[in-house]
């Protein structure tokens, strides 16, 4: 199993590097490091998303309102930031995240206790959302010169050759990593998605694990409306518009199976970067602007097309060393 | 632990008449809402009982619920399409190109429904004919068909519709009677018949409820999923025509963020979103639901997106009002 698991990200790296080959033979300034950590560091919001959207999708869920729940904190950060500039900048950070994870705990009540279909409550709750940051800003945007330096000045940052917001990334990500394969509550994620009346049996309440999937989804938005905000240097009501489609293709392209119970926390990020990296090389190849939609729209596509065959390849594969097992 | 009282209840003897169940149904709930909020709109501006403001109200939504028709029964068969707002960019465009061309009203038309069903037969192909889930799909398709839009217009726009192309979206087919919601009065009784009086839509109930049991009957689900893929993209193209004629205008944007209120007009009018369930009938209202909602809010100029809380609210409570007054009477009863 986790010999396939792995030759799926090996693809997708070998996708990458065969991307970033293509593009160097014409541009091979795209390949320095430095433009590699730009390229790295634009998508770092992307990764974590999609690794919150990864949870979410894995116990049989959807989360449409992330985006939203990004653009809702990233304006209440914002004004904050305006209202009050001596305000901490770490404080802010926690109170978006806090913000974050309780209107990702909403959709997660919603759908736990009432055992409303997740695709209705954050479909719901994605206007909700954006219609709250228009009634608490008035329309009005903040901009750079209404916040502090220190409010900009933090994911832009250079530590030890990365930029903050990349670092928040990566620990992000590591943190993923040990909540999936160390902790009870990672492996719960995928044991309600692969069956969850099992999960029943097993012990485990699939809406409790539902909720903090949404809990945990919720809080990653939350992170990255204040890191989408500093990083822009400004906060309207539309910020992240539609991202909520793209953080879900990353997951696609990436493996996660949207019936849930597969997906990897390599395979997100890989989704991720994948995205990134073809949304980047875009300009630098002299590809029109208006035409990365079709791109991006054609990529998904192709990535579903391969991923299911992935997949139904995988059931085979199991069969086989099953039955192989058996002889022996 | 709070099953056991159930089995005890006794069995009725015989099944509610008609009439109650008629009058205990979704449908009747929407209609009551509909009623309390024509009755809240006409209190609150002396501008809403008008029989030409009633007309001008429809125009807002029939586009959109004209697809929710299709949509509805795609729903139904336990699939979605998110790609219908962006197969409207996509038909609207090729409309706009043709018309370059110097192609007239009727062959516009033509081609803006064509280019419906080319999309539509494109998300059935990748849906049913390669057996990928839609809902990722239909995300990859709705970047592809507007991104194609966007490709050809980047931020122009067409213009200059003939006069007589205009009469599909903005024209009147007797005094206050447009042809928008004559068109969408038909189409839903097609589509009534279409669902609830065919052999191929109980195919599309039986698809819903259990995809296995349905194939076993004999159902050929594929081909089923695959019309109503096609069913979409064709209301998708004719609401492409209406909409196009109504702006005078193409611009890749149009429509842009549709597809979410058209689920959530069929997710309003009781079709659930787990398929196997719904009707035609609950759409219909629904759709004048939210229509009088988002008409009645403009009188009183609120702007557009605070009405989009409205829906978002009025999307849950509706879906949580049934299930928390269910919890009461559980509670009562034990």
């Amino acid at each position: 199993m986790s010999i396939v698991l792995k030759h799926r990200e090996m693809i997708l790296v070998a996708a990458i590097g065969l991307l970033l080959a293509l593009i160097s033979m014409r541009f091979p300034a795209f390949l320095e490091p430095r433009n590699l950590v730009r390229v790295f560091d634009d998508t770092s919001i992307l990764a974590m998303l999609a690794l919150g959207q990864m949870l979410v999708i894995l116990t049989r869920c959807i989360d449409l309102s992330m985006a939203a729940n990004l653009a809702l904190c990233g304006m209440v950060v914002a004004m904050l930031n305006a209202a009050f500039p001596g305000v901490p900048v770490p404080a802010l950070i926690a109170g978006g995240m806090v913000l974050g994870a309780s209107l990702g705990a909403l959709n997660g009540v919603l759908v736990w206790k009432l055992n409303m279909p997740s695709i209705v409550v954050t479909l719901g709750t994605m206007t909700i959302f954006r219609g709250s940051i228009f009634l608490l800003s008035g329309g009005q945007w903040v901009n750079a010169h209404q916040m502090d330096d220190a409010f900009k000045a933090l994911p832009r940052t250079v530590a030890l050759g990365l930029p903050v917001s990349s670092w928040i990334a990566v620990a992000v990500i590591g943190l993923f990593l040990i909540l999936m394969s160390r902790a009870p509550l990672g492996r719960a994620f995928y044991a309600v998605g692969v069956n969850p009346t099992a999960s029943v049996y097993a012990g485990i309440n699939v809406g409790r694990t539902r909720f903090f999937a949404f809990t945990v989804a919720g809080m990653v938005a939350g992170l990255a409306g204040y890191l989408w905000v500093a990083r822009y240097a400004v906060a309207y009501v539309d910020i992240a518009g539609g991202f909520e489609l793209q953080i879900i293709a990353a997951c696609v392209i990436g493996g996660v199976s949207i019936a849930g119970g597969i997906g990897t926390v390599p395979g997100a990020v890989l989704g991720a970067l994948f995205l990134g990296v073809v949304n980047n090389a875009l300009p630098v190849i002299n590809v029109s602007p208006f035409a990365q939609m079709a791109i991006s729209g054609a990529v998904i596509t192709v990535a579903v097309i391969f991923n299911a065959r992935n997949e139904r390849k995988k059931g085979r594969i199991i069969l086989k060393r099953a039955q192989g097992e058996g002889a022996a | 632990m709070t099953q056991i009282p159930h089995i005890s209840r006794a069995i009725p003897d015989r099944l509610e008449s008609p009439l109650a169940t008629a009058l205990k149904s979704w449908e009747m709930l929407l209609i009551v809402v509909a009623i309390a909020i024509f009755i809240a709109n006409s209190l609150a501006s002396p501008y809403f009982l008008n029989p030409w403001s009633l007309s001008d109200a429809t125009f807002n939504f029939t586009e959109k619920a004209i697809i929710a028709l299709a949509m509805a029964m795609v729903i139904i068969s336990g699939e979605i399409d998110l790609s219908v707002a962006s197969i409207i960019a996509l038909a609207s465009t090729a409309m706009g190109f043709a018309l370059q061309f110097g192609a007239d009203a009727p062959t516009l038309a033509a081609i803006g429904i064509l280019v419906g069903i080319a999309c539509g037969a494109f998300n059935g192909l990748l849906v049913s004919g390669l057996g990928l889930p839609s809902i990722v799909v239909t995300i990859g398709t709705m970047s592809l068909f507007r991104g194609i839009s966007y490709i050809v217009l980047g931020d122009q726009a067409f213009r200059g519709y003939p006069r007589d192309f205009a009469w599909f979206g903005q024209g009147y087919v007797w005094w206050v009677v447009s042809f928008e919601i004559v068109l969408f009065l038909a189409l839903a009784i097609v589509f009534y018949v279409l669902l609830h009086r065919t052999n191929f839509g109980r195919a599309v109930f039986a698809i819903g409820n259990n995809p296995l049991a349905a194939q076993f009957s004999g159902i050929r689900i594929r081909r089923v999923k695959f019309v109503l893929f096609v069913l979409t993209g064709l209301t998708a193209g004719i609401a492409s025509v209406l909409l196009t004629a109504r702006l005078g205008s193409t611009r890749p944007s149009i429509a842009s963020g549709w597809e979410l209120e058209i689920v959530t007009m069929v997710v309003l009018g009781g079709v659930s979103i787990l398929g196997g369930s719904g009707s035609i009938a609950g759409v219909v209202i629904a759709a004048f639901i939210m229509g009088l909602v988002t008409f009645g809010l403009g009188l009183l100029n609120v702007p557009g997106i605070v009405m989009s809380i409205f829906v978002g609210v009025m999307l849950i409570v509706v879906i949580a009002l049934p299930v928390v007054a269910r919890r009461l009477r559980e509670r009562r009863a034990v």
